[in-house]
C-alpha cells in the first residue's frame, strides 16, 4: 500500500539490484516468433534465433510456417519500448529463412491496447515479411473496449461467431480459435458453446490420418491457471480432436516458449515479439519481465513450423530473435 | 436515502463549525471529512488492494492502475453496475456507491483479478 512501493525492490533474490519488477521490464524485450516444419504430419516448431544452427534437410517438409505473437504493438514501457523495432527483427529473420515458409499465423495480442494505429503500424510492418497470408486470432488486448468488433472487421472477415475459422493447406487442417471473449470473473480463457458446436462439427467429417493444427491465443492447456494461464473449456475442445493421430496446439499470451506431449496432441506456445514474461509462479504476477538490453532478442522469438506431407509427423521449434 | 441526507446535514453542521473555529481547526476539519468520502484501490502486480474495501454509503472509490500491462474494474453482476474503459499505466477510474451492498468486480482483460466492494 505504500507510495513508494512501485519503485522499491522488493525481492532481490540474487542481488542484483533487479528485482522481479526491474526484471520484468527487460524481459519485455523478449519475443520473436516459431519456424514450423510439418513432416510426415508431426509438427515441429524451431524458435527463429536458433534456425541458423539448422540444417536444410532439417527445415525441409511437407509445409512449413511461421508462428509469431504478442507483438504488442503500442507498449512502451521500459521492458521494450521499441516494440515496433523487435517486430522488424522478426520480419527479417523470417525473410532470411533459406525456404520461405508458406505463410504466418499471429497467435494475438497484435496490439496493445486495440488502437487504429497500432493495427496499422502492425499490417505495415508485416507487409515487408516475404509470407503474404498472415491467419489471425485475437489476444485479450485486441478486442478491447469493443467486444473484439474492430478485431472482427480488420482480420476476421471470413470467420465465424466471434472470430473462430479453419482451413487447409497441404492436407493439413488449420483451426484458429477465439478463447479471450467473455472472460469470466476468477475464470480463464474461454471457447464457449457457440465455437465448440462448430469445432465439433469443423472436424467431424475430416480422416483420422488428417494432421490438425490448432491456435488460439491463450494457452488451451493448464500451463499455470493461477495467472489465467489455461483454458476452461479445452477439454471439450480436444475431446473433439481425439481420435486424430496429429494434435499440434500452437498458443501465444505467455510471452515463453512452452512445449508439452499429452497423447496424439502436442502443445507449445510461442515467444512474444514484444516482452518476456516469467516462468509460472517463478514472479509475483505476469507482468512483462525486464531484461537487459542485450539481453532482449534472445528472449523473443518467432515459431516456424514445418510439415512433411505423406508422412505423418509434426513438429514445431521455437527460435528466439538474436 | 436517509442517510445520505443526515450525512449531509452533517456536512452542513462541519462546515458551520469550521466557519467558527479558525483556520487549524478548519483544514483539520476537511480532511477528516475528505476521507470519508473517497477511497482508492491501487492496482498493482496484477491485484487490487486492498482487495476488499469497506465504506459508507456515499463514497467514491478510484481505482489507479499502477502496472505496466493495462486492466478493467468490471462488476460482476448483469446489468454492470460499472464498468471502467481499459485503464493503462497511472489511468484512474472512479465509482460512487450510493447504495449499500457487495460489489464483487473484476479486471475483464486478467480475469483472475478480483475484488470486492462492501458499501455500508
Amino acid at each position: 500500500m505504500s507510495e513508494k512501493k512501485k519503485d522499491e525492490i522488493i525481492h532481490d533474490h540474487n542481488h542484483d539490484g533487479i528485482d522481479r519488477r526491474g526484471f520484468l521490464k527487460c524481459m519485455a524485450w523478449a519475443g520473436t516468433g516459431a519456424f514450423c516444419v510439418m513432416k510426415g504430419g508431426v509438427l515441429s516448431s524451431y524458435s527463429l534465433s536458433r534456425v541458423s544452427e539448422m540444417s536444410t534437410a532439417e527445415m525441409m517438409g511437407e509445409l512449413s510456417f511461421v508462428q509469431i505473437s504478442d507483438s504488442h504493438m503500442g507498449f512502451n514501457k521500459p521492458a521494450n519500448p521499441d516494440v515496433a523495432g523487435t517486430l522488424k527483427a522478426a520480419v527479417d529473420k523470417i525473410n532470411g529463412l533459406s525456404a520461405a515458409p508458406e505463410f504466418m499465423l499471429h497467435t494475438g495480442d497484435i496490439s496493445h491496447l486495440s488502437k487504429p494505429e497500432e493495427f496499422d503500424t502492425v499490417d505495415q510492418i508485416l507487409k515487408s515479411a516475404k509470407p503474404k497470408d498472415v491467419f489471425y486470432v485475437p489476444g485479450e488486448h485486441d478486442v478491447l473496449n469493443d467486444d473484439g468488433k474492430q478485431f472482427l472487421e480488420r482480420y476476421g472477415k471470413s470467420s465465424k461467431g466471434g472470430g473462430w475459422y479453419s482451413f487447409d493447406k497441404k492436407g493439413v487442417h488449420f483451426v484458429g480459435l477465439v478463447n479471450v471473449m467473455n472472460l469470466k470473473a476468477g475464470g480463464l480463457g474461454t471457447l464457449g458453446h457457440d465455437q465448440l458446436e462448430w469445432l465439433e462439427d469443423d472436424v467431424k467429417h475430416l480422416k483420422s490420418s488428417t494432421p490438425i493444427v490448432v491456435f488460439a491465443h491463450i494457452p488451451l492447456w493448464s500451463v499455470y491457471p493461477e495467472w489465467g494461464w489455461g483454458t476452461e473449456d479445452s477439454a471439450q475442445a480436444l475431446a473433439y480432436l481425439k481420435k486424430f493421430g496429429s494434435v499440434t496446439v500452437l498458443n501465444g499470451h505467455i510471452h515463453q516458449t512452452m512445449q508439452k506431449v499429452e497423447g496424439n496432441v502436442t502443445f507449445h506456445t510461442a515467444a512474444s515479439t514484444a516482452f518476456p514474461q516469467p516462468a509460472p509462479g517463478k514472479a509475483d504476477s505476469p507482468g512483462p519481465m525486464k531484461v537487459p538490453a542485450e539481453q532482449l532478442k534472445s528472449v523473443l522469438g518467432i515459431t516456424d513450423v514445418n510439415y512433411v506431407q505423406g508422412k505423418h509427423a509434426l513438429a514445431v521449434v521455437d527460435s528466439s530473435l538474436a | 436515502m436517509r442517510r445520505s441526507v443526515s450525512i449531509a446535514g452533517l456536512g452542513v453542521a462541519l462546515v458551520l463549525g469550521m466557519l467558527c473555529f479558525g483556520t487549524s481547526q478548519k483544514s483539520h476539519m476537511a480532511s477528516a471529512q475528505e476521507k470519508m468520502s473517497t477511497m482508492e484501490v491501487k492496482i498493482d502486480n496484477f491485484s487490487f488492494g486492498p482487495v476488499t474495501l469497506t465504506v459508507p454509503v456515499g463514497t467514491t472509490v478510484t481505482w489507479t492502475n499502477r502496472d505496466d500491462i493495462p486492466h478493467t474494474v468490471v462488476s460482476t453482476d448483469e446489468p454492470k453496475t460499472f464498468k471502467s474503459k481499459v485503464l493503462d499505466t497511472d489511468e484512474k477510474f472512479s465509482f460512487t456507491f450510493s447504495k449499500a451492498g457487495t460489489y464483487p468486480y473484476f479486471c475483464s482483460i486478467h480475469p483472475k483479478m478480483t475484488g470486492k466492494v462492501i458499501v455500508q
